[in-house]
């Protein structure tokens, strides 16, 4: 088993869906840092059977909206002298603004630069679906 | 309560309550439209038509002048500064210094949404795309209750372009607030209601909605008929268009199964959805209905400004 040390401060994104742990560390621009950064993919889970884990040797702002998105469910934990000093779990955001456009291509957001849709979450035939504020057109999030 | 300085940019802006508003003092319009003559007097419109509409257009226009205010706007983007690239932010928060209230017409959905952000003065959504047409929505609404002396517990058939037909979105939105309403779906398979819109309501409203492609089965059930024309500029192609443009036509010989106090209600133009003969049928009420639209509109602009439409003309 593959061992990896523990991070004095910083934090680590634990619980990612395995496959999900790429994504949300190209999505951080994680490989732009200069700091320590450890992705480990596939770990053994009890509780996912496999999962991804990113530890990351710095404090560094993480839009937990975003992270939501892209995988519901994961944990942020917020590392300082080695301990946990706060524990943080991401679900599907109701509100969303300018992580992703509207799929409408007549929707006047993907037109003028001020229009910045709000989405609200819409649940729709089993789906997960977000409404525009302009157009109300339901988009789907695909990372 | 009170309208005065809001927006009108999908008809559920207004409570009911607020819809009721609108349509009591549209009722004295129409009783009495001479009274309110000069209630707008050194008030001015300003009409942004980003793409062209006749209809609406002078609607509204005639609305603000036969209460006494004028008019000033665009009807084609082309001669506008829009032309140059100026975004809707910026055009809008210069027009709406140049006027008291704005009504805009634009073909992206969304866009008068956009202006009401950035406006000074209230805007008026008069058609945005496929998605919504509130002022017709009202006027819908304002000929319903006029004939029906109420918009509850009514049957709705909608009959032709439901999918693209945004006076269709725009009524069945506004008429699932009110208690007992029923909608019946005519339309071919082709252009059926956008299932986010029937999803939509069923989960707000809990309405069920029967669909059908066959205009004479469903006529006899409802209360009111509202039919639309196929539009030609919807389609991305000819062949689709002549295969679809006759798939419904009201005639005369139709209408026989309908119940006597149905009404026949269409947004116009149309163009041969409804056959010459049913004119003169008194079920047929669309004239009425766009001479409504002028009412509806004054009450509108009245309420959103907040003149005094108790300063009657003697």
């Amino acid at each position: 088993m593959l061992k990896v040390n523990s991070i004095d401060c910083g934090i680590v994104i634990d619980h990612i869906t395995a496959g999900n742990g790429i994504k949300i560390f190209e999505k951080l621009k994680l490989g732009e840092v200069n700091f320590p950064v450890v992705l480990l993919i596939n770990v053994p889970s009890s509780k996912l059977g496999r999962k991804d884990i990113i530890k990351i040797e710095n404090k560094i702002d993480v839009d937990l909206t975003m992270l939501g998105l892209i995988d519901p469910g994961l944990t942020v934990n917020i590392i300082e002298n080695g301990a946990i000093v706060n524990k943080m779990s991401t679900h599907i955001p109701n509100d969303v603004q300018g992580l992703f456009k509207c799929k409408n291509p007549r929707c006047i957001s993907n037109f003028d630069e001020y229009a910045t849709p709000k989405f609200k979450l819409a649940h729709s035939n089993g789906k997960i679906h977000y409404r525009c504020s302009y157009c109300e057109e339901l988009t789907t999030y695909n990372i | 309560m009170s309208l005065k300085g809001r927006h009108l940019i999908d008809p559920n802006d207004f409570s009911i309550q607020e819809l009721g508003e609108v349509f009591y003092l549209a009722d004295r319009m129409v009783e009495d439209r001479d009274a309110f003559s000069s209630i707008c007097k050194g008030k001015i419109l300003g009409t942004l038509f980003y793409e062209p509409s006749t209809r609406t257009r002078l609607s509204f226009e005639s609305a603000m002048l036969r209460m006494g205010g004028t008019v000033l706007g665009f009807s084609d983007a082309a001669t506008s500064s829009v032309s140059k690239g100026e975004s809707i932010a910026d055009t809008i928060r210069v027009l709406s210094s140049y006027a008291d209230i704005l009504v805009m017409r634009h073909p992206k959905e969304g866009a008068p949404k956009l202006a009401s952000e950035y406006a000074l003065s209230p805007v008026i959504n008069g058609g945005d795309g496929g998605h919504q047409h509130p002022t017709q929505t009202l006027t819908d609404l304002l000929t319903i209750r006029q004939y029906k002396g109420t918009l509850e517990n009514q049957t709705i058939a909608f009959c032709g372009d439901l999918k693209f037909g945004r006076t269709v979105h725009s009524l069945i939105s506004a008429m699932s607030r009110y208690k007992g309403s029923r909608f019946v779906l005519i339309s071919p398979h082709e252009l059926k209601l956008p299932e986010h819109l029937k999803s939509s309501i069923a989960e707000k409203y809990g309405i069920d909605m029967l669909e059908t492609e066959n205009l004479e089965e469903a006529i006899g059930q409802v209360d009111v008929l509202y039919m639309t024309r196929i539009q030609k500029e919807r389609f991305f192609n000819e062949a689709d268009y002549m295969r679809l443009k006759d798939s419904y036509i009201l005639n005369r010989s139709k209408l026989k199964n309908a119940k006597e106090d149905m009404l026949v209600m269409h947004p116009l133009p149309r163009v041969n959805e409804i056959s010459y003969d049913v004119d003169d049928d008194k079920r047929a009420v669309y004239f009425k209905q766009a001479e409504y639209g002028i009412y509806v509109r004054m009450a509108l602009m009245a309420l959103l400004m907040g003149v005094d439409a108790n300063a009657q003309s003697k």
